[in-house]
């Protein structure tokens, strides 16, 4: 992108730009870059007998890595967190292209009512929303099963909260549910603000409604798809609130709701007799940190610099 | 006087005012940390209005968080030096801990420590017995609470033996108007505690069982410890449908609205029956198996109170412990919470039928506590937790007795010395 504005004098501006950053970057870097260094400094770190630190260098990491104990917890939890976060790539995503789409049709009535039904449970609190589904889906007074047999198919309906293989699934379900809304809107306000005449153009060349979402449409917010990506991978690989708020920190059924939120929880906080650990949970949040440090380089060296952005 | 003087002194009047307001808050102001939020009514309309009665200039507020927060919410708030003056002491390790790295003061020379036994005191003391650092409150026992209308119309009496135990839930699965068992493995707890160390004691032995797991000449493998998963795995068959996704309140709830006849229960769930169930109920302790002369209950030292170490109103958070180490607390707290049972050694009149009936189970049986508990909580993995999972597996299906058995023991075998052997 180039410049096109008058050229700044640095000699002149010099004080008014210090002095507008300022703030900002004080309060950034008191309450975000501080806590982080700090955090990454005490996972170099191990509690004595006496309860003093000891430094000792890599260990905490070789112990959550490597030691067959931490590391099967670890693993799982990251696994767990890849589904939870592909559950959102290819559900969550997809579904609000496809409802921002839907939105932007030109002769949609109550459009406005729609979108923002469609956005309400993003506003609801994450207990609240997984106080309801776990309601719902009740084996013992959810109007889940109700509703299947309305359609015939209550055989299909199980306590999907409480199985090892669907729980994490189904709770990934509740989190798209939750906020399909944020996609949704970024991704309508990118169509909003594609130029009519590209879209009539089309038309008159004879294009359907498809053909011009998928030939013409799309490729112009794919940039704002790859942002809506991003968003969910830093989003769900910091995804701690609703598991914990239906399945507790001990994430049930044998671990299968574990992610590394939870894990981080239980490291660093401690659960029930198990006693908090600072060190091993700071060292499991910078790993959190390294992983979705890497997905983000990822996207900033990769995948963006692949995207071709069209000037409209 | 002109008009600058008096907005003088007003200001200063006004500094001093704001000054002093913080400080003659702080005089004789305590805190109490728990993790009994179900309590708080109690706290605020009888116990503390009763130790006012005593000592009026001493106010006391009640403070608690949610239970499966409270230890993490505790630890944050001692660190940042925010905690209250009284701290609810859980069993055993957790408060040994906060003893440890100095939050909590030894206690030996409170007066009115004498009135609790060694083993009311055992839960909150130094591993070598010779410091207390916590006023012992209450324990908890477990059984069975079963709803007695259900049990007439079903045609049931209260089983004797495991054997008579089941034919009386298969019984009451034929009758089919009630659930059987009210119980879900959603919430992992109640598979181990209601579940795991509830019906246990009998196949261990109590106390002798769980010491022998703590000198290690009793593993988890062992006969007493696969049966109780044996047993434990039986009750499947009588849970509601889809009990693995029932929580602890739903499980609650299926019993009070009268869906089910057999509760698997802590006497702390007294009081809420009490008050939301509208027939009769009774309890009965964990069967044993049939021939075996002896009875075992888990009798749960379960909750202490102790003294903030930086607190800045020791004198009268001192004052207060003492108060609770009286006769006048422990009558007033077992009543006022029926189903927690004072450890002290006042003789206390519970008036609470269903309470009544679980403490008399201290004189037919053997009283024991929880066996992961005392140290066997201390490594990684950790025990307790490790026994919420594979007790809810068992229930489940997922892991037979044999593996839950094998399981335990390779997770305690992997930092505990006397189980390497």
């Amino acid at each position: 992108m180039a410049h096109s504005g008058p050229m700044t004098d640095w000699r002149k501006a010099k004080l008014p730009v210090f002095a507008f950053l300022a703030p900002a970057t004080l309060i950034y870097t008191l309450f975000m870059i501080y806590p982080l260094i700090d955090s990454i400094r005490l996972s170099f770190f191990s509690a004595t007998n006496g309860g003093d630190l000891a430094f000792v260098g890599l260990d905490n990491y070789r112990t959550v890595l490597s030691d067959p104990d931490w590391s099967h917890t670890f693993w799982n939890s990251f696994w767990n967190n890849m589904k939870f976060f592909a559950v959102h790539m290819l559900v969550q995503n997809p579904i609000g292209i496809a409802l921002a789409a839907v939105l932007s049709l030109p002769r949609l009535k109550f459009r406005n009512s729609y979108r923002t039904l469609i956005f309400m449970p993003t506003m609801l609190s994450v207990v609240i929303v997984g106080f309801i589904w776990q309601l719902i889906l009740s084996p013992v007074w959810g109007v889940g099963a109700d509703i299947l047999d309305i359609v015939g198919l209550k055989s299909l309906f199980g306590p999907w909260l409480g199985k090892e293989g669907s729980a994490l699934i189904t709770l990934a379900f509740i989190s798209v549910w939750q906020w399909v809304g944020i996609p949704m809107m970024l991704i309508y306000a990118a169509l909003l603000a594609i130029p009519e005449d590209l879209v009539d153009a089309a038309i008159v060349d004879g294009a359907s409604h498809f053909e011009v979402f998928w030939y013409i449409k799309l490729p112009l917010v794919l940039p704002t798809v790859a942002m809506v990506s991003i968003l969910t991978f830093v989003g769900n690989f910091n995804a701690f609130d609703l598991i914990y708020a239906v399945k507790g920190a001990l994430a049930g059924p044998n671990f299968s709701t574990d992610i590394m939120g939870t894990l981080f929880y239980r490291t660093f906080f401690g659960y029930q007799l198990q006693l908090g650990n600072p060190t091993l949970g700071a060292t499991v949040a910078s790993l959190m940190f390294l992983i979705i440090l890497a997905g983000v380089l990822f996207y900033l060296f990769v995948v963006q610099r692949r995207l071709s952005r069209y000037q409209l | 006087m002109s008009n600058k003087f008096v907005a003088k002194g007003l200001a200063a009047a006004l500094a001093a005012s704001v000054a002093l307001v913080p400080l003659m808050a702080q005089a004789g102001d305590l805190v109490i940390e728990s993790w009994r939020n179900d309590d708080i009514d109690i706290w605020n309309d009888k116990i503390i209005p009763a130790f006012n009665e005593k000592h009026p200039d001493i106010h006391v507020s009640f403070k608690p968080t949610t239970p499966t927060e409270y230890n993490a919410a505790l630890n944050a708030k001692l660190s940042g030096g925010t905690a209250g003056d009284l701290i609810a002491c859980r069993p055993f390790d957790a408060s040994l801990e906060l003893y440890k790295q100095g939050n909590l003061v030894s206690l030996n020379d409170l007066p009115g420590m004498d009135n609790f036994s060694d083993v009311a005191k055992s839960a909150w003391q130094t591993d070598d017995g010779s410091t207390t650092f916590c006023v012992p409150i209450a324990s908890v026992i477990h059984g069975f609470i079963y709803n007695k209308e259900a049990f007439d119309e079903v045609g049931v009496e209260v089983p004797k033996t495991t054997e008579e135990f089941f034919q009386v839930l298969d019984k009451i699965k034929e009758d089919g108007t009630y659930i059987p068992m009210a119980m879900g493995t959603a919430d992992q707890w109640e598979a181990a505690t209601m579940g795991f160390q509830n019906i246990g004691p009998n196949h261990w032995k109590g106390e002798e069982g769980r010491k022998a797991l703590i000198d290690g000449s009793a593993k988890f493998t062992d006969k007493p410890y696969v049966d109780t998963f044996k047993e434990l795995a039986r009750w499947k068959d009588y849970l509601p449908d889809g009990f693995e996704a029932i929580s602890y309140p739903d499980a609650q709830n299926l019993f009070s609205l009268g869906r089910a006849a057999i509760y698997p229960a802590g006497s702390w769930d007294i009081s809420l029956f009490n008050k939301q169930a509208d027939f009769k109920f009774g309890a009965f302790p964990p069967p044993p198996p049939a021939g075996s002369d002896t009875c075992y209950i888990s009798d749960h030292t379960d909750i202490g109170m102790g003294l903030n170490a930086h607190s800045k109103n020791a004198k009268d958070a001192k004052v207060f412990l003492e108060w609770m180490t009286g006769p006048d607390f422990a009558q007033l707290y077992s009543n006022a919470l029926p189903g927690f049972f004072s450890l002290s050694n006042a003789k206390v009149k519970i008036e609470d039928p269903v309470a009544q009936e679980f403490v008399s189970w201290r004189q037919k049986c053997k009283s024991t506590i929880r066996n992961s508990y005392q140290i066997l909580s201390r490594g990684t993995p950790n025990l307790e937790n490790e026994l919420w999972n594979v007790s809810a597996q068992v229930i489940n299906g997922t892991l037979t007795p044999e593996q839950a058995s094998e399981k335990v023991e390779d997770g305690l075998k992997k930092w505990y010395a006397p189980h390497q052997k």
